[in-house]
């Protein structure tokens, strides 16, 4: 299926977003908005077959605005099919959590918070994935440097009870008060 | 016919070999390294070759690699090692009883090899205390047995 | 007597050769413990609570009921050795030995012991209640 065929049987399930095609080589691409994308993907899951969620990443092209895209891989097994939706996000804006539709999207969208600091409204257990807990600022970002001159920390403590462990964890999740 | 010649070439009668405690002691280390597993990336591919049957470490004395650090002598830092692996694997490294030695398996672990970026230590040894740097990337099981033979010379070398 | 003497030979080679290695490293080995080497081994995290848990009771249950009927097996042995100087006398106590054993199996067994996975065997009774 191509990106408009996909776009006509998404539009009257989700009414009142405005999709659109991109350019792609290798299998459809749609933009979604973002308010859009629990309800598309719901949509997708249900009534187009797509029960795989592949992949989540993001892209940053940095002098444009908005600042990220952040792309979802999705895979139809039963039909055969791929499908890649791109959500144009804001340099501060959020994306709500697809969580509720896909449940493997919590570790993927801890992923893309890590890399590129995009908030995802709703998720329950936003901290790092990739880099220690501690760490300052988002490394795929453009404006990150590459090369870090940082002693590695080689400290952990020997022995964490069970309330600390979980006050931890409440630390390094991020909260949003709206 | 002669009479059978029990001092096989000796010059006294009795088969005896003397040495000093520490020779024996360093020769037993060195023979019987049981390394941990810590293959971190894709050189532990290469470290499974070497312990698998075409080159197989097991002829010079690497028999098991044991999962546990507490049984285990050398510790070969197989891969990339990033920011977050680092406290788990210095922590890794104490529980290794003494004696213990510490290969550097491959250009990652070596110096940070091709990652010269934010997520990966430059080196182990930033970290651990290094006996051998076995260069490559990855280096072939060869290498990687020479590094085990050049690290069984420096135990033979050293003082208890 | 003397078959005795082969099992103490054995006896004295084995324990003098484990207590000859560990006696040899505890002179020679080096001595060196620090707290990260004596804490708990968990693979590199630091370790989290306490590891006296709870566990399932089965696990205790089944341990008790092997020791008993491996030892009313081990009972066998020295029978089957006797069995011809013991005859029919001998025949007939073993056998109320292993009835009233088996009277005890029946019961762990109707008792749902033996069931090792999450949900327990229906009763019939229960499976007419669900059925009506």
């Amino acid at each position: 299926m191509d990106a408009q065929a996909i776009i006509d049987s998404l539009s009257p399930l989700v009414p009142g977003a405005s999709f659109e095609a991109a350019p792609s080589v290798d299998f459809a691409t749609v933009y979604v908005p973002v308010e859009h994308v629990v309800a598309t993907c719901q949509a997708l899951r249900d009534s187009l077959h797509f029960e795989v969620l592949a992949e989540i990443t993001c892209a940053d092209y940095l002098p444009r605005t908005p600042r990220y895209e952040v792309v979802y891989h999705l895979l139809s097994v039963s039909k055969r099919l791929r499908l890649r939706l791109k959500v144009r996000v804001t340099a501060d804006g959020t994306v709500p959590t697809v969580q509720g539709v896909y449940p493997g999207a919590g570790w993927l969208e801890r992923e893309v918070w890590d890399m590129f600091g995009i908030v995802f409204d709703g998720h329950p257990d936003l901290r790092r994935l990739l880099m220690p807990e501690d760490w300052e600022g988002h490394p795929q970002r453009k404006d990150y440097p590459v090369q870090i001159q940082k002693a590695a920390q080689t400290y952990a403590p020997l022995e964490v009870s069970q309330e600390q462990f979980q006050a931890n964890l409440e630390r390094d999740r991020v909260k949003r008060t709206h | 016919m002669a009479q059978a010649d029990h001092t096989h070439g000796l010059d006294h009668e009795l088969p005896i070999l003397t040495s000093t405690v520490e020779k024996v002691v360093q020769w037993a280390r060195q023979s019987a390294i049981w390394p941990a597993q810590f293959g971190l990336a894709c050189c532990a591919i290469e470290m499974m070759a070497m312990v698998a049957s075409r080159y197989d470490v097991a002829r010079f004395g690497a028999e098991v690699f044991r999962g546990s650090p507490r049984q285990s002598d050398l510790m070969i830092v197989a891969g990339r090692l990033s920011r977050k692996m680092a406290p788990a694997m210095r922590r890794v490294y104490d529980q290794m009883p003494e004696p213990k030695w510490v290969i550097s398996m491959g250009a990652c672990a070596s110096v940070g090899g091709v990652f010269d970026n934010y997520a990966i230590v430059q080196g182990v040894d930033q970290v651990v205390p290094v006996d051998v740097f076995v260069p490559g990337c990855p280096p072939r099981p060869e290498s990687l047995i020479y590094g085990i033979v050049q690290l069984q010379q420096k135990i033979a070398r050293s003082r208890m | 007597m003397d078959g005795w003497l082969g099992v103490v030979i054995m006896t004295v080679f084995g324990v003098g050769f484990a207590g000859l290695m560990i006696g040899l490293s505890l002179l020679l080995g080096p001595k060196n413990p620090t707290p990260e080497k004596l804490a708990p081994y968990e693979c590199g995290m630091p370790a989290v609570g306490n590891a006296r848990e709870r566990h399932s009771v089965k696990f205790y249950l089944v341990a008790m009921i092997f020791l008993l009927f491996d030892i009313e097996v081990a009972f066998l042995y020295p029978y089957a050795m006797a069995m011809r100087d013991l005859g029919w006398s001998g025949y007939i106590q073993l056998l109320t030995f292993f009835l009233v054993l088996l009277v005890g199996f029946v019961y762990v067994w109707r008792k749902g012991v033996l069931d090792w996975g999450p949900v327990a065997r229906q009763r019939p009774a229960a499976k007419t209640q669900r059925a009506a």
